[in-house]
């Protein structure tokens, strides 16, 4: 085989790829890893939860080696308003012993870990290479262009994990033009604490580990929320907001997310902070509505680069999909080289695993959850109901405590009619409960 | 308001000599909603003052959203060359 021949290129080192190559490289598999940023990670970003139990199956008791920050234990999904806030706020001692629930991780550290791993296995990993096509024979695809002298390089089976916006799927005729409904855009700061004030502020001890999740209004009028992870000693805060109400709203996410830093439940968890970094990426969000064709000869597409995200209003999900997705591309090339056959319908083979797994099960069971979360009243009407609700059934001011049912009533009509409550509490149900 | 400029001189980048994105500025006359101008969540897109947008690539950090809210088919959409653009160092 000449230099420029391998049996799997996989492009993209973030969770997906490397899982990918590293299962490959276990196998004895002549395998390249491409990644265009400087190291793997360093164009990455999340929120902070990896939800590890899929990754313990694949590096057993992964949290001993690899760079996790803390632990969660605790979670929190708050409902916020405009000056108040009501959450719902979940201890497990469960989840603070093996195998743990889920971690937070900064990408930066974690998928440049998980990528040496892979290369400890055998993998090449081949960086700062961007790569901008697929070559095709007929019906089969037999390598990819990277950008660069003799970019050219041929495999038996590449597999895409490109990420959000993949590229490669569209290069090869996998995926339709996107649209803004299909996506979020996230940003992110991290902000370094005085020591002992995350503890202190959180009521952690040791590596325990929170993640809070805000639904709401986001600045003036994004539909979307706000997410923060406590890192070992540092936070990471964020807004997440749907693409399309970037685009009718003409409000910028940057100013939301000061916004959100500056709301009464938020900002004294902040204070003393020093800025670190501050990072953006968008989520592929329309679940089953936005999955390409996952195959073709010869290629697989995995992770972000397909869509497999899991919304599910409480849940949102994707490093544990991607490399869920990575373990099933894997298997289904060292079945085809058993064979020998890297035609379509071997690569079939990919589709059928996926759907069997939590990985697309998840995402077609919570499929309804995707229009509940396109109901505008999700963010500009429930969650300062949901507070004023409380802030006048709490309120005691010498007028006495009407009973729960006639404050509704009396608060309905201005924001929303009952038979509306109603028909949102049925696709509410819908998404989440049955 | 945020000065987004001034939060984003704590990143790293590495920039390439030519925009990864490349802006077909006589397409940008003719939009009327110029959503870049405020969804780039590194304000990347500023406004002219008639109509038209000027692109810097320099703070761009590689998400995606012009792209995907452009209805004008105005931009032709690339990553930049392998090891450039924005290195994260916490995220």
């Amino acid at each position: 085989m000449s230099s420029n021949t391998f049996d799997v290129i996989i492009v993209g080192a973030g969770p997906a790829g490397t899982t990918a190559a590293l299962i490959l490289a276990r196998k004895g598999l002549k395998v390249i890893l491409i990644e265009r940023g400087e190291f793997p990670g360093a164009k990455n970003m999340f929120g902070g939860a990896l939800f590890g139990r899929v990754l313990d199956e694949i590096i057993p008791e992964y949290w001993a080696k690899a760079p996790v920050e803390r632990f969660i234990n605790r979670k929190i999904i708050t409902l916020l308003a405009e000056d108040s806030a009501v959450s719902l706020d979940f201890n497990s001692a469960a989840f603070k012993q093996a195998p743990y629930n889920g971690f937070v991780v900064m990408r930066t550290r974690f998928d440049r870990w998980y990528a040496v791993e892979a290369v400890k296995a055998g993998a090449v990993l081949l960086t700062q290479t961007t790569v901008d096509d697929v070559i095709r024979e007929g019906n089969q695809v037999v390598g990819v262009v990277a950008r660069r002298a003799q970019g050219e390089l041929r495999a038996k089976v590449v597999i895409a994990a490109d990420g959000a916006l993949s590229f490669l799927a569209q290069k090869a005729g996998l995926r339709k033009d996107f649209t803004p409904e299909q996506f979020s855009l996230g940003v992110k700061e991290v902000i370094q604490l005085p020591p002992g004030a995350l503890e202190e502020r959180f009521g952690l001890t040791g590596d325990e580990g929170l993640s809070n999740e805000y639904l709401g209004r986001m600045g003036d009028g994004l539909h979307g929320g706000a997410f923060l992870y406590t890192n070992k000693d540092s936070l990471s805060i964020g807004v997440v907001a749907q693409a399309h109400s970037l685009k009718e709203k003409q409000v910028t996410i940057y100013d939301a997310l000061e916004k959100f830093k500056r709301h009464p439940a938020v900002a004294p968890l902040l204070e003393g902070g020093r800025f670190l970094e501050y990072s953006a990426h968008l989520i592929p969000e329309a679940g089953a509505n936005m999955i390409p064709r996952l195959y073709t000869g010869g290629m697989l597409v995995t992770g972000n680069a397909a869509g497999l995200v899991l919304v599910g209003g409480v849940f949102l999900e994707g490093v544990n999909c991607a490399i869920a997705s990575g373990r099933i591309a894997a298997e289904t090339v060292l079945q085809a080289f058993e064979k020998g056959i890297f035609d379509k319908r071997a690569m079939a083979e990919y589709e059928a695993r996926l759907k069997a797994s939590f990985v697309l099960r998840d995402i077609n069971r919570y499929k309804s959850a995707i229009p509940l979360l396109m109901n505008k009243r999700l963010y500009e009407v429930y969650p300062s109901f949901a507070c004023r609700t409380l802030e006048n059934w709490f309120t005691v001011d010498g007028t006495g405590h009407p009973k729960l049912a006639g404050m509704v009533k009396g608060l309905l009509g201005e924001d929303v009619g009952l038979w509306q409550l109603a028909g949102d509490g049925y696709q509410m149900g819908r998404a989440l409960l049955w | 308001m945020v000065n987004i400029s001034v939060r984003l001189k704590y990143s790293r980048y590495r920039l390439d000599r030519e925009a990864h994105i490349k802006v077909n500025y006589e397409k940008c006359r003719n939009c009327g909603r110029r959503a870049c101008l405020t969804a780039c969540p590194a304000q990347c897109y500023l406004p002219q003052p008639e109509n038209g947008v000027v692109f810097n690539y320099e703070a761009c950090l590689e998400c995606g959203t012009c792209y995907i809210i452009c209805d004008q088919g105005a931009l032709n959409w690339n990553f930049p060359k392998g090891g450039c653009g924005i290195s994260y160092r916490f995220a």
